[in-house]
Parts: structure tokens; C-alpha cells; sequence
């Protein structure tokens, strides 16, 4: 097996997403490295997926990738791998990489393993290490049968290492088969998003289903304020439209690792555990003495989250107008 | 407009969900059974359309035996007919495995549009509605939190990174539905009387024309290796509060110099 491994670029908001360069930090380190852009992007995108170790980078800024969903990324991609046949094709687990690695599995008639933590190439094929319900467990999967082995990559699991390298660009056609149209994107909306990123926060308090509405929100901002934190929630209230989605901590929202997280009347779902049970310090204020979110907490408070956080409010303007 | 909502059947939410580390799959013998959440959100979505533009919600569930009690209660929420697909050659299966069996039951059935969850509450893989739209030849409109219908037309506005897209295709196509799109309704009496007498057709793999080296374990081309728990993090402490926790929160705070 060669040890090429491609990685599928994303960019967001003008921006290559962290994850991107994470997982080619982590391809060009266990072997060649490469990146494929499609459509629009910064100009400096290609020196930024180089300089993380992409060899090389094929490149389509046709706006048909935009416009049109995933299915002319998934044409082309499919296209690709049937004549470069790269051992390993990585995704990012976002809302794009989960409709790509989906679709060319079935296109391509090969297996896919999602959520994965951490990988090696090996016999021939992946082992991949996934933390299985939340990260009860720990399992590691391969993948049989031949073809380019396609993963599915948690954010944060690799750290994005910059090595001073420059891509060789090849240009690619977009497709020009007419059924890549078949889904249009007919307007994006963007919800601003309050208060500072979630990613790299040092400190994070985050509010679920047991703060019972949208408002009390205040106080947990005023939480993360004196702590210089930022604000998450659970799934749960991001579906109740309580917070926007990009506030959303777990395995279908952001993955964090801060220094300290505070969670506030979240019992602690396997969907919100996978976000965030790696962080440094967890404190936990939940009313049931039987959350799940309390097996992973350095400190478990079992009480009302409207007496302890006003309380903890309190304190820490004390302590630190003393 | 046909729909068809393809629903599984989960340990209940009171369930521990362990895997098994002989077969290294989840235990799903012996525990009570519940139609998904997620599931139920899609189940709402077919009803709704149905009701506004007419038409039938055929629900489909790949599952054991227990997921009987999962499927009468999407028939008493309104589902029109279940398919069961129901074959101990479909254990093991991995996604592509679980998607071709919900294909082959599909292209039996009449259909405009096809209603997913966005991922189970299971397994949260999220993959098996987009392997299903291509094993179809049907567009997928994935992560939709709103869904609207008109003139053979499909428009969701789909979860972004920054906000949402508005998407549109033609039908038939499949959608995949976040869990917050909508409250699915509670079964009333009429509807549970009137799930009884509802048939619910069962295939197994050969009615559905699979070889059995396409699903289940043995044509699972996703293999686990090794079933493992993490490194334990270290047992944390457990307080009651008594009208200081907050203080004794600060305390750690401020011992952890993070204050």
C-alpha cells in the first residue's frame, strides 16, 4: 500500500478550517501528504495547506462547488481517487465532510469509519482509534477490501503543526456532468455569534436543559466573563432554539478542551461528553445525583444551578475585588 | 407525496448501552426498546407533509425482533404502514451494510421523498442517510432544520458552520432532519387502537435480494478490532450543596490559581 493520504480541504467563513490542517499535521507525519481545494477560497490557502505539510494540492476555484452543495465535490473527488487511488482519504467530521465521506462510500463501495480519534497505517490498511457512546469506550476498527480507505475525523484530535513547506498545485476541471446540479444553495445566513470563539478558550461555562429558558443565559455570560471565558450550550438547547448553533459543544458541535469547564444544569449526554470530557478541569452543577455528566467531573456540585451560580458569581467579584 | 421515514429502534433512553467485547457490537438483546427520538423528529416531518400535501408515511426500520415496540409506536403516531426488516443476517452490519438493506427496502416502495435523522442516538455515525441518497441516485439534503414542500420542489434551510443555507432540489430526494426541527406529537388513544390492526410487512435479506456477503457482519467491510474503555479519569469529588457550593467552587478556583 502507498502511504498517500489525502485530506479534504474545508474553508469556512474565508478561513481553512483548524481541522483541515490538523489532519495534514497528521498525514504528512505518518506519511505523504495531500490536500484537494475545491472552489472558492483566500488567497492564501494553498501556502497554509503547504506549509502543513500538503506535498501537493488539487485545485479547482470553480464557484460550482459553492453553489451547488456537496455533489460536484463528490463527482470530482470520486474521480480523483479512482486515478491517484490514495491509501487514505480524510475527512473532517463537519457538515461537508460527513456528506462527502458518506457518498463516495457508497459511490465507491468502500467502508467508512467515522469519529476517529487518532489512525495508523497498517497491514495494508487503517487502524483507527474511535472512542465509541461518548467515549465510554475505546475501540479500534480497520477497514477490509481494497480501495482508498475513507475516514471520518473528530476536530482536535491532531495538533496543526506548520513546517515551512510549500504545495505543488495541480489544476483540476470541475465536472461538467449536469447532475452535480442537482441540489442548489439558494442563500446563506449567517447568526452572528455572541460573545467570544469557543475554540481556544482557556475557560468555557456551558448552560443545558436544566436552565430552563434562553434567559438565564445572563448569567452564565457573566460567568465566563469574570473567568474570560466563553459561553456553550448543549444540543439540547441549541435545538430548542435557545442559543445559536454556534455555541454548541459535542460530538455534533465544536470539541473542546479548555483549561476549565463549568457545566451548568447539563446531565450530560454521550452527544455532549464526546465535546468536551477531555478538558482540563470539569465542574459540574446538576440537580440529579444521578447525571452522567458527575463521572466526569473533577468537582460535581449536586444542588440548584439558581443558588450555586449567583453564589459563585458573588465569590469571585469578591475574592477578586479583595 | 409518498414519504418514506426510515426509523430506528434504540436501547431506551434508561438503558446503559454497553458493547459486547466477544462480539464487539452493542448489546441490543435483552433491553427495552424505544423508536429513536431522533427518528420520531423525521416520523413528524412526514406526518406534517402528508397532512398538508396528502399522501401516505411508509416507515421503514432495519431491527430486531424488539423493534416491534418502536414501530407500532410510529404507526400510532400516524405512519400509514412499517416495514420491518428483520434478519439475523443484518447484525454486524456497518453503515454501507445498514444503507443497503434500507435501499432495497426503499425501491419497493413508491416514493417522492425520503426522511432521515441526521444521525442516530445510538451511534451518532451520521453517514447512513448520504450512502443511502447515493445508493438511491437521489439528491441529499442533509442537516435540515426546516423543510417545505411545493410543486414537486424540496427547500430546507440547512445548519451551517456560521448560520444556515437555504437548499433547494427536486423530488424525489432524501432529507436528513436535526433532532430540535420540531416536538413530535404523542400517540393518542385513536392512534394506538387504530397501530393494531396496521400491518407491518417483514423482509428478510432474500425477499430483499441481498447476498449475503454485501451485509450484515460478514459483508461489513468496517471491522472492530479491539473493544476498550479510556484511560479512567480520576474519580472527582461529589458535594451536596448545603448554601456553600458556590463558595467551595471559588475555593478550588482560586486553588487551581485559575481565579
Amino acid at each position: 500500500m502507498s502511504d498517500l493520504i489525502w485530506v479534504y480541504a474545508e474553508v469556512v467563513e474565508d478561513r481553512v478550517t483548524p481541522t483541515t490542517l490538523e489532519m495534514l499535521s497528521k498525514a504528512a507525519e505518518v506519511g505523504t501528504a495531500e490536500a484537494v481545494l475545491l472552489g472558492p477560497a483566500p488567497e492564501e490557502a494553498i501556502q497554509t495547506l503547504g506549509n502543513h505539510g500538503a506535498g501537493k494540492v488539487y485545485r479547482s476555484a470553480d464557484p460550482v462547488f459553492r453553489d451547488y452543495l456537496t455533489l460536484p465535490a463528490l463527482e470530482t473527488l470520486a474521480g480523483l481517487i479512482r486515478s491517484h487511488q490514495p491509501a487514505v482519504m480524510l475527512f473532517a467530521s463537519s457538515y461537508a465532510g460527513r456528506d462527502l465521506a458518506a457518498g463516495l462510500s457508497a459511490l465507491l463501495d468502500s467502508g467508512t469509519i467515522a469519529d476517529v480519534g487518532d489512525f495508523v497505517l497498517k497491514d495494508g490498511s487503517v487502524e483507527a482509534s474511535v472512542p465509541a457512546l461518548g467515549g465510554s469506550y475505546l475501540n479500534t476498527a480497520t477497514l477490509v477490501g481494497p480501495g482508498t480507505k475513507i475516514l471520518l475525523v473528530r476536530p482536535k484530535s491532531f495538533e496543526p503543526k506548520p513546517r515551512g513547506q510549500t504545495a505543488q498545485v495541480e489544476e483540476i476541471a470541475p465536472p461538467a456532468d449536469p447532475s452535480v446540479r442537482k441540489i442548489r444553495v439558494t442563500e446563506r445566513v449567517s447568526v452572528p455569534q455572541e460573545g467570544p470563539q469557543l475554540e481556544g478558550a482557556k475557560a468555557i461555562v456551558s448552560g443545558g436543559r436544566g436552565l430552563k429558558s434562553a434567559e438565564h443565559f445572563a448569567m452564565l455570560r457573566e460567568l465566563a466573563e469574570l473567568l474570560g471565558g466563553s459561553v456553550g450550550a448543549t444540543r439540547a438547547v441549541v435545538d430548542a432554539g435557545w442559543v445559536p448553533y454556534s455555541m454548541q459543544v459535542g460530538q455534533t458541535g465544536k470539541t473542546v478542551k479548555p483549561n476549565l469547564y463549568i457545566a451548568c444544569g447539563i446531565s450530560g449526554a454521550v452527544q455532549h461528553l464526546a465535546g468536551m470530557k477531555s478538558s482540563n478541569t470539569i465542574i459540574a452543577i446538576n440537580k440529579d445525583p444521578e447525571a452522567p455528566i458527575f463521572q466526569v467531573s473533577d468537582l460535581g456540585v449536586v444542588g440548584d444551578v439558581f443558588q450555586v451560580v449567583p453564589q459563585l458569581i458573588e465569590q469571585i467579584k469578591k475574592r477578586k475585588g479583595a | 407525496m409518498n414519504v418514506v421515514v426510515c426509523a430506528k429502534v434504540i436501547p431506551a433512553s434508561s438503558v446503559t448501552i454497553e458493547i459486547d467485547p466477544g462480539t464487539k457490537r452493542m448489546v441490543r438483546r435483552g433491553v427495552s426498546h424505544e423508536l429513536d427520538p431522533a427518528a420520531a423528529a423525521a416520523l413528524e416531518e412526514g406526518l406534517r407533509l402528508t397532512e398538508k400535501h396528502g399522501g401516505s408515511v411508509t416507515v421503514v426500520t432495519m431491527g430486531i425482533t424488539d423493534a416491534t415496540i418502536g414501530i407500532r409506536n410510529a404507526l400510532a403516531m400516524g405512519a400509514s404502514s412499517a416495514v420491518h426488516l428483520l434478519d439475523d443476517a443484518f447484525g454486524g452490519s456497518d453503515t454501507l451494510g445498514t444503507a443497503k438493506v434500507l435501499a432495497a427496502a426503499i425501491r419497493k416502495e413508491p416514493f417522492d421523498l425520503v426522511i432521515c435523522a441526521t444521525e442516530s442516538s445510538d451511534s451518532y455515525s451520521g453517514i447512513v442517510p448520504g450512502q443511502l441518497a447515493r445508493l438511491l441516485g437521489i439528491p441529499a439534503l442533509t442537516f435540515a432544520k426546516e423543510i417545505a414542500a411545493e410543486g414537486g420542489k424540496i427547500t430546507v434551510k440547512r445548519q451551517s458552520e456560521s448560520g444556515y443555507d437555504v437548499v433547494e432540489a427536486a423530488l424525489p430526494a432524501l432529507v436528513s432532519v436535526t433532532s430540535g426541527i420540531n416536538e413530535p406529537r404523542y400517540p393518542q388513544l385513536k392512534g394506538i387502537m387504530a397501530a393494531k390492526k396496521k400491518e407491518i410487512k417483514k423482509y428478510t435479506a432474500a425477499d430483499l435480494g441481498l447476498a449475503p456477503d454485501q451485509i450484515g457482519a460478514a459483508g461489513a467491510k468496517e471491522r472492530v478490532l479491539t473493544v476498550g474503555r479510556p484511560p479512567p479519569r480520576k474519580a472527582g469529588k461529589i458535594i451536596t450543596d448545603e448554601g456553600d457550593a458556590g463558595k467551595q467552587i471559588a475555593d478550588l478556583l482560586a486553588e487551581l490559581k485559575l481565579i
